[in-house]
């Protein structure tokens, strides 16, 4: 009798793994988006799983420690989902993260959530030579507000974006 | 400042300290640098300082915008585009403006004076008192915002505030920059940069775009360091607050009015 419950428990278990790795896969061949940056790295900032049944509470916690503390280097961040997802299309200019298709809409769209994020935040990543990025005053580079030590006759030979990725990693490290 | 003291000098172990640090980090590695360089963002605001301004009128140029535009650009204002078919007076009217200048004239003498005229940073603000929902806050360090994600778009804090530095926003916006949100129905106002000063800066946008158009107008720093340049200014200067009668206390104050 203890034998054949066991058997069962293991079939159950076997037909549950089964069905799990079923969904995620089903799910994964289509959220993250061929041609964004996220297409290309192994794993979201948390495992895959976690960041997709909890990311809306990791990011209102972390927006409130932003907008109301200031703690900018939080672990969660609005501005990462769309630097990371943001797809290009064939000109190089970015899709906005919540257009037809894109990565955010196309899961929001087929659970039949409304994103209510875009009405005021940025969908695309800032671009790096762009006239119209917060770092980027009247083509002056500005040295200080990437905390770096050099000199500003001597131009800095990394983007922002790779030197915020360095951060990460040595961060990470 | 007494130097007679048996106490060490915190200021002094202070800047020793972070002085080797950086030296220190330079010699390793840039990447590691730019780690200590952001150490100060992940305590966040801190009560320990208090941001604050002192705005020089007579070194205020009349008919210079610097820094309004600048402004306007650090902060998206300039992505805002005019809805269709709108007049230039409504248009006019209900564009957001963090800073805008003011002209004042004594009727008697006929003296005009120029001032940029943002939100003061009170230390008691009334937006604050009357907001419902919280929206309206003040930081640890004294910096005061609107956090979007409450705000309900009732202006009663844009009615409260005696210096109209608050926007709404009347309509949908297309584009915005990463570090400044923005879209219809919130309330918005200067918030000193507070992105940039979060990042490790030490000036804001306006006082950049005044010092490179050569007027040095604008000073702004911590108001509780007594070591600060915009400290040492305050002590020696005889500065204003606007309205001082209401007894707000406010972060930013004006010399020569």
């Amino acid at each position: 009798m203890d034998r054949l419950t066991g058997i069962k428990r293991f079939a159950g278990v076997l037909v549950g793994g089964a069905l799990l790795l079923f969904t995620t896969g089903a799910i994964s061949e289509t959220a993250v988006t061929e041609g964004s940056k996220a297409a290309g790295l192994d794993t979201c900032v948390a495992p895959t799983a976690d960041i997709r049944r909890n990311h809306m509470d990791y990011l209102k916690h972390d927006r409130d420690l932003t907008v109301r503390k200031g703690i900018r280097e939080t672990q969660y961040s609005l501005a990462e989902c769309v630097e990371c997802h943001a797809e290009k299309d064939d000109s190089g200019a970015y899709k906005p993260v919540n257009a037809e298709g894109q990565f955010c809409s196309s899961c929001h769209n087929y659970v039949a959530v409304s994103l209510s994020c875009f009405q005021c935040h940025r969908k695309t990543p800032e671009l790096k030579s762009g006239s119209d990025t917060a770092m980027n005053q009247g083509g002056d580079f500005n040295v200080e507000s990437l905390g770096l030590l050099q000199s500003l006759d001597k131009p800095v030979s990394l983007s922002r974006d790779e030197l915020v990725r360095l951060h990460a990693t040595v961060k990470g490290d | 400042m007494s130097c007679n003291s048996d106490q060490p000098d915190m200021n002094r172990r202070g800047f020793l300290g972070k002085t080797v640090v950086a030296a220190t980090a330079a010699v390793v590695a840039p990447g590691i640098m730019l780690t200590v360089a952001k150490a100060s963002s992940e305590e966040g605001a801190s009560s320990a300082v208090r941001w604050g301004m002192l705005i020089d009128t007579n070194k205020c140029a009349d008919g210079c915008s610097a820094c309004v535009d600048a402004c306007n650009k650090e902060n998206g204002i300039d992505l805002m585009q005019r809805p269709e078919g709108q007049a230039d007076e409504m248009w006019n009217a209900q564009r957001p403006q963090w800073v805008r200048k003011v002209k004042l004239r004594d009727k008697q003498t006929g003296e005009v004076s120029n001032l940029p005229m943002m939100c003061q940073h009170c230390e008691h603000p009334p937006c604050v008192d009357v907001c419902p929902t919280g929206a309206s806050f003040k930081r640890a360090d004294g910096i005061v915002m609107v956090d979007r994600h409450t705000c309900i778009g009732c202006r009663y804090c844009m009615m409260a505030c005696p210096y109209k530095a608050r926007s709404f926003i009347h309509q949908d916006v297309a584009e915005q920059l990463t570090g400044a949100p923005r879209g219809k129905g919130c309330v918005e106002s200067c918030n000193l940069c507070a992105g940039r000063i979060d990042a490790g800066n030490s000036t804001t946008a306006c006082q950049d775009a005044c010092n490179r158009d050569g007027h040095q107008a604008i000073l702004f720093g911590d108001l509780k360091n007594p070591d600060s340049e915009i400290a040492k200014a305050l002590k020696t200067e005889s500065s204003h607050q606007i309205r001082a009668d209401l007894e707000l206390n406010t972060g930013v104050r004006y010399t020569n009015i």
